[in-house]
């Protein structure tokens, strides 16, 4: 060992920064993660502050907050999983019946432009678009309507916005691994299935399809991974003082309880009950899929 | 082949392109309108609802926008961070993805364990707010580098990439008498342009676009980049919509008309506009390398 520890001396000295790296800024938060079970005062430090063993959870659970929350979260995690995460399987699907490879690629090039503009600027856009100070849509709804609607303001237009942004800004982008997995489909199949007097329906139904279906079900491992996490950017840019009620999600929770009033412990506690949740889904997908006989993220 | 001109065909067809085409338009309608409106006037984004060429040409809101000092700011500090913050991302993943890449390195799989684990599990926000804090990076721009210097995703792309170089050429650069820092600087990382130039750009829109880093790090308005600026105009326009109480205020500030606001939208667009032909060629190749693996 001892000799391989030393033949191989430069490559510590080059992988020495990233395990640095990952030890600072990934291992030392896990670890700081204990003080959702203190009572943290900064200037006490961590190591002399109490420990309140599960206090911050349960004041958590009972909290009127609590189940506002979880609500908001579940609904647009749950929207995000049934509208959103559709949509780019079946563009990738119509896009690979387009024989026209110029136009294909002309409208792949437009649908992924999205996918590299900030947060900021895709709410400003929609700030914009919807304000009902001028902005273009709402003139065409008073056009037609006789008066204009507070999109931006209104918790009724809340989620739907955001839905909106999410399939605008992410469906291009989602496209491309499915494309890329509908490449591998041998054409010999689609040959054979002719031959039969399959119709495209069939040929969808019978061969495109299920030579998909591990590719989705590990987008949908990840997706789940992922489920409680509504992007907080998003979330935090789209908020205001009129739809806070339906807007905040636990991220932006945490940052408000955190950052801007200070209960370290008592933020760190939900965001730790987010994450647990969260690793709990991805697990809990994984077999599920295993057990279903797909192959599975690990 | 696939049989297509059916009359059934014909009428899929012609849907497919219809929703297809549509679809593209909606994703970048709104990008021409908005710089269009951005060269026009207020008079005319009033008059005329929807237009992709303005008619009155005026380059005002950029007048009005460059003559205050922040936002030029503010482009200068997102262009620092943009420069230095990818190269320290590929610094730190090009270093990692190396020694990683070595099946026979003692201690490879406790370090790739780690390294998987991380993306499944977090600290969260605080905890890691107070890392970079009792780090004394707060208001630094090393909090905006530092805390996200490596993708544990990228790293594994990388990494695998590595491992499907021929050994030969390390051999022989080592018979050479080139040791490991040699071979990574002149045989691999030349060996791995197009994978280094995707992930740059990955890494480089990553902070052009970053606005929690920010948010989170940063407290001196000195100091703010492009994004956070840019956020400002627009909710100070919005501010004044949401109440009109503000106008009482004696340091109301007079709201940014819509073609201010598209204006500065476009300036924090327009860069990655203008990157984006080379971001295409790179990155359906970086995604996939990707999606193969994951």
């Amino acid at each position: 060992m001892l000799q391989r520890l030393k033949r191989d001396i430069w490559m510590y000295v080059l992988i020495a920064p990233g395990v640095l790296y990952f030890l600072i800024f990934k291992y030392l938060p896990m670890w700081g993660v204990l003080i959702a079970f203190q009572d943290y005062q900064p200037f006490l430090g961590f190591l002399h502050s109490k420990w309140v063993g599960i206090a911050n959870f349960k004041e958590f659970f009972i909290s009127p907050d609590f189940m506002r929350l979880f609500a908001n979260t579940l609904i647009l995690s749950f929207l995000n999983l049934v509208l959103v995460f559709p949509i780019p399987v079946v563009v990738a699907l119509m896009l690979n019946e387009i024989r026209v490879s110029l136009l294909k690629r002309g409208i792949q090039t437009m649908v992924y432009v999205p996918h590299f503009i900030s947060m900021v600027v895709v709410t400003s856009m929609t700030y914009v678009f919807f304000t009902t100070g001028g902005g273009y849509i709402n003139e065409l709804v008073q056009n037609v309507t006789g008066h204009t609607i507070p999109f931006l303001t209104s918790v009724h237009w809340f989620r739907p916005i955001i839905i909106i942004q999410t399939v605008w800004q992410t469906t291009g982008w989602s496209t491309i691994i499915v494309l890329a997995a509908l490449t591998g489909v041998n054409p010999e199949l689609y040959e054979a299935a002719v031959v039969d007097g399959a119709g495209r329906w069939k040929q969808l139904w019978h061969i495109t399809l299920p030579a998909i279906r591990s590719t989705i079900v590990i987008l949908l491992i990840l997706r789940l991974g992922h489920f409680l996490d509504n992007g907080f950017e998003q979330i935090y840019l789209m908020s205001n003082s009129l739809n806070r009620s339906v807007a905040d999600v636990f991220d932006t929770y945490v940052y408000y309880i955190g950052l801007t009033n200070g209960e370290f412990s008592f933020a760190t506690a939900v965001g730790l009950f987010k994450s647990v949740i969260s690793i709990i889904l991805v697990v809990g997908a994984n077999k599920l899929a295993k057990r279903f006989g797909q192959e599975g993220i690990y | 082949m696939r049989k297509w001109n059916t009359p059934g065909g014909v009428i899929f067809d012609s849907f497919n392109y219809i929703i297809l085409i549509a679809f593209a338009l909606c994703t970048v309608l709104p990008f021409i309108y908005i710089i269009a409106g951005s060269f026009s006037t207020d008079q005319e984004l009033q008059t005329r609802a929807f237009f992709l060429i303005p008619k009155t040409f005026s380059l005002d809101a950029y007048k009005y926008i460059f003559s205050n000092g922040a936002l030029i700011k503010s482009i200068g500090v997102s262009i620092y961070i943009t420069v230095v913050g990818t190269i320290v991302n590929l610094f730190f993943t090009m270093t990692m993805a190396y020694p990683l890449s070595r099946k026979t390195l003692w201690g490879r799989n406790r370090i790739l364990g780690l390294v998987i684990f991380s993306m499944l599990f977090s600290g969260g926000m605080i905890p890691t707010y107070m890392v970079v804090k009792d780090l004394g990076l707060l208001n630094s721009y090393w909090s905006l580098m530092l805390p996200g210097a490596i993708s544990a995703f990228n790293l594994i792309i990388v990494k695998n990439f590595f491992q499907e170089l021929p050994q030969e050429l390390e051999d022989a650069a080592k018979i050479d008498g080139c040791n490991e820092i040699g071979i990574l600087w002149r045989i691999y990382l030349p060996l791995s342009k197009p994978i280094i130039a995707t992930f740059a750009l990955f890494y480089a829109v990553g902070h052009w676009n970053d606005f929690m880093g920010p948010l989170l790090y940063i407290n001196d308005p000195q100091k703010w980049p492009l994004q956070v600026i840019l956020r400002q105009v627009v909710e100070l326009s919005q501010a004044a919509t949401v109440s009109d109480t503000n106008r009482l205020d004696p340091n109301f500030v007079t709201p940014p008309a819509q073609t201010v606001k598209m204006a500065t939208i476009a300036v924090g667009t327009i860069p990655i506009l203008i990157v984006y032909p080379f971001l295409q060629k790179y990155f359906t190749k970086g995604v996939l390398l990707g999606s193969v693996k994951s």
